[in-house]
Order: C-alpha cells, then structure tokens, then sequence
C-alpha cells in the first residue's frame, strides 16, 4: 500500500497515459462525444488537437468512426462516460468493434454508483456485464491510478479491443509506482487461507482494509485484485478457492454479470465453493452523495466484513 | 437550489427557463391537483440536465412544496439529478441520457391520438442534444405519422460542454434541417417572453409536428455565467449564488430567497 500518495480518480490516469501515448505513437487517436473534460481525454486534445475527433453528443457515431480509424490503421482511444459507451452504442460495438476485433480502445469513465448526484441514469451498473457478453472484448478494471496508467499504457500493444472501465473518485494508491503491465490480471494482494475476496475498481481498496479488520476475528482472509475481468484468469481464481475454500466477490457493478458471475463461472466448473457476491442487487442506483450511495447499497468495508463473518459462522 | 445541492446544471436551466416559465404558466392545459389528469398538455424535458427549471416551474405550480428544492440530490429527496417519473409528481418521462425524449414524446403523441385525447405534447431539447443521430429519426417519424399534437422546442443556445456547438459537431442550420424533415419551423428569441408565448401558442394550430428553434443565451441573466461554457455542469458558491439571484431580479426570485433562504 502506498499510503503517503494522495488519492487520485483513475479517469486522471487515463488522461494522463493517453498523453503519453500520444507522444509516443503518431497512429494513436483519441476521440470523444462532449465529455472530454470529465473523461479527461481533452488533455490528449489540448496536445494533439489534429489527431482528437470529438463526436458531439452522439455516442454511436462515435464507435463507428473508430472503427473506421482503426481499419484505416490507426489505434483509436474513444471515451465517453460508461452507460453511454456501453448501452447508447453497444450495437456499434457489437458489429463494428466487437466482431471484426478491431484494436479499438473504449476507455469509458463515471463506472458505477460513485457517479453519486446525477442519479441513476448516469450510474452504470451493467456496463461490465454488456462487455464481458461479447466476444473478443477485453474487459478490464483497473484498483488505483498506477495500475490504470499501466493499463492504458499496455493496451497499446493489444490485438484486439479493449473495454477499460475507469471511475469519477479520488482512490487511494494501491501500488507504489506504476507497474509494467497487468500480468495476467489476478493480482493476490494479501495470502490467506480462510476465505477469499475476489474485488475489482474501487473495492480493492475496501477489500484490503476489510481483510485487516477480519484479521482481528482470527478471519484470514485473501485478497485479490482483478484487473482483468475477461478473460479472467481462471487458474489464479480456481488456486484461491481451492486454498480457501470460500469467497466473496466486490464490485461496483450490478451482481449479474459482473465479477461476481466471472468468478462463479469458473468455481462452477472447476471448484465449486460457496461464493457470497457485493454488488447492486438487480436494481437502477439513485441520486446521492457517493459515501452515503455506498452505505445504502451495502459496499462498504463493515458490509465485506459481515459478510465474511456470516459465512464463516454458517458453515 | 443547486448551489444547495453542491452539483448540477445552471447554465442550460436558465437558458431554458422563459421557455418553461411560459409553458407552465401560461401555455400549458394542467392541474397540478390531478398531475395525471387525461385531458392535460403533456410537457417533456427531454435535456434532462435541465431538472432545476423543471423542478422550480413544478413546485412553483403546486406540484409539490417549494421547500422540497434545496434538497435537490440529496440522498432521499424525490429530486434526482435527472427527472424521475415515478419519484416526483408532474414529471411526465424519466430522462438524462440525451436523444431520447422525442421519440417517446411520438409514442405519447400516438397514443392521445388513438384515445382521442384533446392535449397537446411540449418537448424541450438541447441543441447539443440534437447531435444524437435519434433526434433525426424521431424528427423523420414524427412528420410521417402528421402528428399534429406536437411541438418540440430547441433550446438554442450554442453551446455544450465541450464548447460552442459549432466548433465541436456544427448542427445548424437547424430551422432548415427541421423544415427538411417536414416540420413547421419557427426560430424565435427564446429569452423574448412575447415570442415564445406567442409561438408556443400558434403551434398548435400546426398542421402536422411543429419545430420552434429558440435562440437563447446559455446562464441567461447571471452575468458570470452567460455564454460561458464552464457553466454547463457546475454549481455556483453560496456567495455567486448570491450574486445570481441578485442579478435575476423579479418578485418570483426574491420571494424564493425569502421562502427557502437559497
Ligand atoms: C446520451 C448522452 N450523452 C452524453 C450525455 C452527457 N451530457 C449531459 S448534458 C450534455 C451536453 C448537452 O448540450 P445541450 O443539449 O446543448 O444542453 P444545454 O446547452 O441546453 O445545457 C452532455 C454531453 C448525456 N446526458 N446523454
Ligand atoms: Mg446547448
């Protein structure tokens, strides 16, 4: 843990390492539908304005013109917030990303109910799961700032697409510098032998801390960081549960199809344990301040510890 | 009221609000005692941003308290960021994600057809908003089925987020393309109270959908924010607040500061 950094949101990271990329490769293009300031790829704009295509507000378009730079050999970075990039274009996806496996980069920030005031339009809860539906997609969510400039900066190189979910908050540093790539997205924070905590984005953070307080109840508990939630890494995923014996799974994300699903996928049919999964339970978020959202939804760090308890106890 | 919630969207609620201070006030067939009663005006905020001048115009109208207001985003207010039709009372769609109320506002044009119900429909959009590639499949729909219990009005005021509409997606002309797609068109000064009244009205003798292109000024009447792009999403300080409804002058304004201390 790199305590001492200040917490930074990991659509800043995105910004940043898309500038760097910029600098490094003439072929990488970034494109946006009027949310450059928030996504943060308007600092890409600001540097390469001849190679920033902003779409207006029509998210569709936007898919397809990188789809078309992508054929035409460039490496398209397209952004916009996470229910738009997802729901509003995912025929465009589909069809025009998706299938053909086009080196499109969907770098979608405000994932989740941390989007907090604007409400339940703006809170994507499903986006995950639309992408992980499809094949050829990469879906990756990145802990901290460090590790989503590793990934964006990874991601150059990719053959195919890419789903790369970022968030609106201020995280705290998970990895003291950033590392060289996402390996192979499974990352085992903390050993434990009792349970294991399957988390990605702003819930590694949690988990971790809920691991320490568990910790104190003589509950030893693993934590692990997956970054990569398609394809998932079913050996590291199956080894955990096979140690452990039980898990949980935390995600800012609708219970169905997210992480949750991914790991029990593969506890299915590899090592069938029980696997209790945080996340919003098949219902649409709501206006609020983004803690108090938390609470209300049951993702906070007492909710991880309770839940270890009451599995535990019950077995 | 979004200087209380600490987030929100000034700049295109005010840009809007002589439009909608006319509907509900004036245009607008409703009885905000019967908030679902058949025979009303339908209106329709499809730039869902712009729940603030929604909300004011409804509570003002006796939808619900005034005092509710400042508890816009707040965790267990019925305001939400972006209107809600099941959480507060007169509020006809649910919307937020932009593009998409002109095309339910054709379904619910169809629907009082076949019912045979007297009202007419009043969708709001933004001219960013029209960038969506839907905005034109509606339009196209709407015309074809010669809905003639129709009026969407565009609030023109030049500007989205990312900056003026004409350096990020130009959409103009606007009046031509709505003519095009075989509206009636009428482009008016959208912060003119005269005009807009007067074509709100004298759409729905229309024969078939009418289009009325408002020019406006985006954060109209605070001078910090007026054609100020940084304005869109962004909510003012408690002291800019101040500046602000000093500069709205008007007994509705001064009245409200009374009421709810914002
Ligand atoms: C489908 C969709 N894409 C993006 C957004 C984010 N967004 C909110 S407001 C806005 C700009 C809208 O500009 P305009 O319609 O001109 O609104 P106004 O100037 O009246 O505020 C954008 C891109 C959204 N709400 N919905
Ligand atoms: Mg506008």
């Amino acid at each position: 843990m790199a305590a001492e950094l200040k917490p930074r949101a990991t659509r800043e990271a995105y910004g940043e390492a898309l500038l760097e990329l910029g600098a490094r490769h003439p072929e990488v293009v970034a494109l946006d539908a009027d949310l450059s300031g928030s996504t943060k790829s308007g600092n890409f704009a600001a540097a390469y304005p001849q190679r920033f295509f902003n779409a207006g507000v029509a998210e569709a378009n936007m898919m397809n013109m990188a789809a078309g730079l992508a054929i035409g050999g460039k490496i398209p970075y397209a952004s916009t917030f996470a229910v738009f990039a997802t729901g509003r274009a995912f025929d465009q996806v589909r069809q025009s990303i998706a299938q053909p496996r086009l080196p499109v980069r969907i770098c979608a920030s405000h994932g989740g109910l941390t989007v907090g005031e604007d409400g339940c339009t703006h809170q994507s809860i499903e986006d995950i799961g639309l992408m992980r539906m499809l094949p050829n997609m990469r879906v990756v969510v990145p802990a901290d700032f460090n590790q989503t400039y590793a990934a964006v900066i990874e991601s150059y190189n990719l053959p195919g697409p890419m789903y790369l979910r970022t968030g609106r908050p201020n995280v705290p540093f998970l990895y003291e510098q950033v590392p060289e790539g996402l390996g192979n997205g499974c990352d085992i924070l903390k050993e434990g032998s009792d349970i294991s905590i399957f988390a990605c984005g702003i819930m590694v953070a949690k988990a971790l801390e809920a691991a320490r307080r568990l910790e104190k109840r003589d509950i030893d508990a693993e934590v692990v960081n997956v970054s990569i939630i398609k394809p998932i890494d079913a050996d590291t995923v199956a080894g955990s549960l096979s140690k452990t014996g039980r898990a949980i799974t935390a995600e800012e994300h609708s219970i169905i199809g997210g992480l949750g699903d991914a790991v029990a996928e593969v506890a299915a049919e590899q090592c069938p344990v029980r696997i209790g999964r945080l996340g919003i339970k098949d219902t649409f978020g709501k206006s609020g301040h983004p803690d108090q959202l938390l609470e209300e939804f049951h993702l906070t760090v007492a909710d991880l510890v309770n839940l270890a308890q009451d599995m535990q106890k019950s077995e | 009221m979004v200087t209380a919630a600490g987030s929100g969207h000034p700049g295109g609620s005010l840009s809007a609000a002589d439009i909608v201070a006319a509907l509900y006030f004036q245009v607008l067939q409703h009885n905000p005692a019967d908030p679902k009663w058949p025979g009303r005006d339908r209106f329709i905020l499809s730039k869902g941003h712009c729940a603030p001048v929604l909300y004011a115009a409804l509570a003002r109208s006796g939808y619900f308290p005034v005092k509710d207001l400042v508890n816009l985003r707040q965790i267990d207010c019925h305001l939400q960021g972006h209107p809600d039709m099941h959480k507060t009372p007169g509020v006809e769609i649910s919307s937020g994600s932009l593009g998409q109320g002109l095309s339910v506002s054709i379904g619910m044009a169809l629907a009082m057809r076949l019912d045979n119900l007297p009202g007419r429909i009043f969708t709001l959009m933004g001219d960013g908003e029209s960038q969506e590639g839907e905005v034109w499949e509606a339009a196209m729909a709407a015309s074809h089925y010669k809905l003639n219990n129709l009026t969407a009005i565009i609030d023109a005021n030049g500007l989205q987020i990312d900056g003026f509409t004409c350096d990020v997606m130009n959409i103009e002309p606007l009046p031509e393309k709505f003519a095009a797609f075989g509206w009636n068109t009428l482009v008016i000064d959208g912060n003119n109270m005269e005009q807009v009244v007067d074509a709100l009205e004298r759409s729905r003798t229309a024969a078939g959908p009418a289009a009325i292109i408002a020019r406006t000024v985006k954060g109209k009447g605070v001078s910090y924010m007026e054609n100020n792009a940084g304005w869109h999403g962004k909510a003012p300080k408690a002291g800019e607040a101040e500046q602000a409804l000093a500069e709205l002058t008007g007994e509705e304004i001064r009245e409200s500061r009374e009421k709810v201390g914002s």
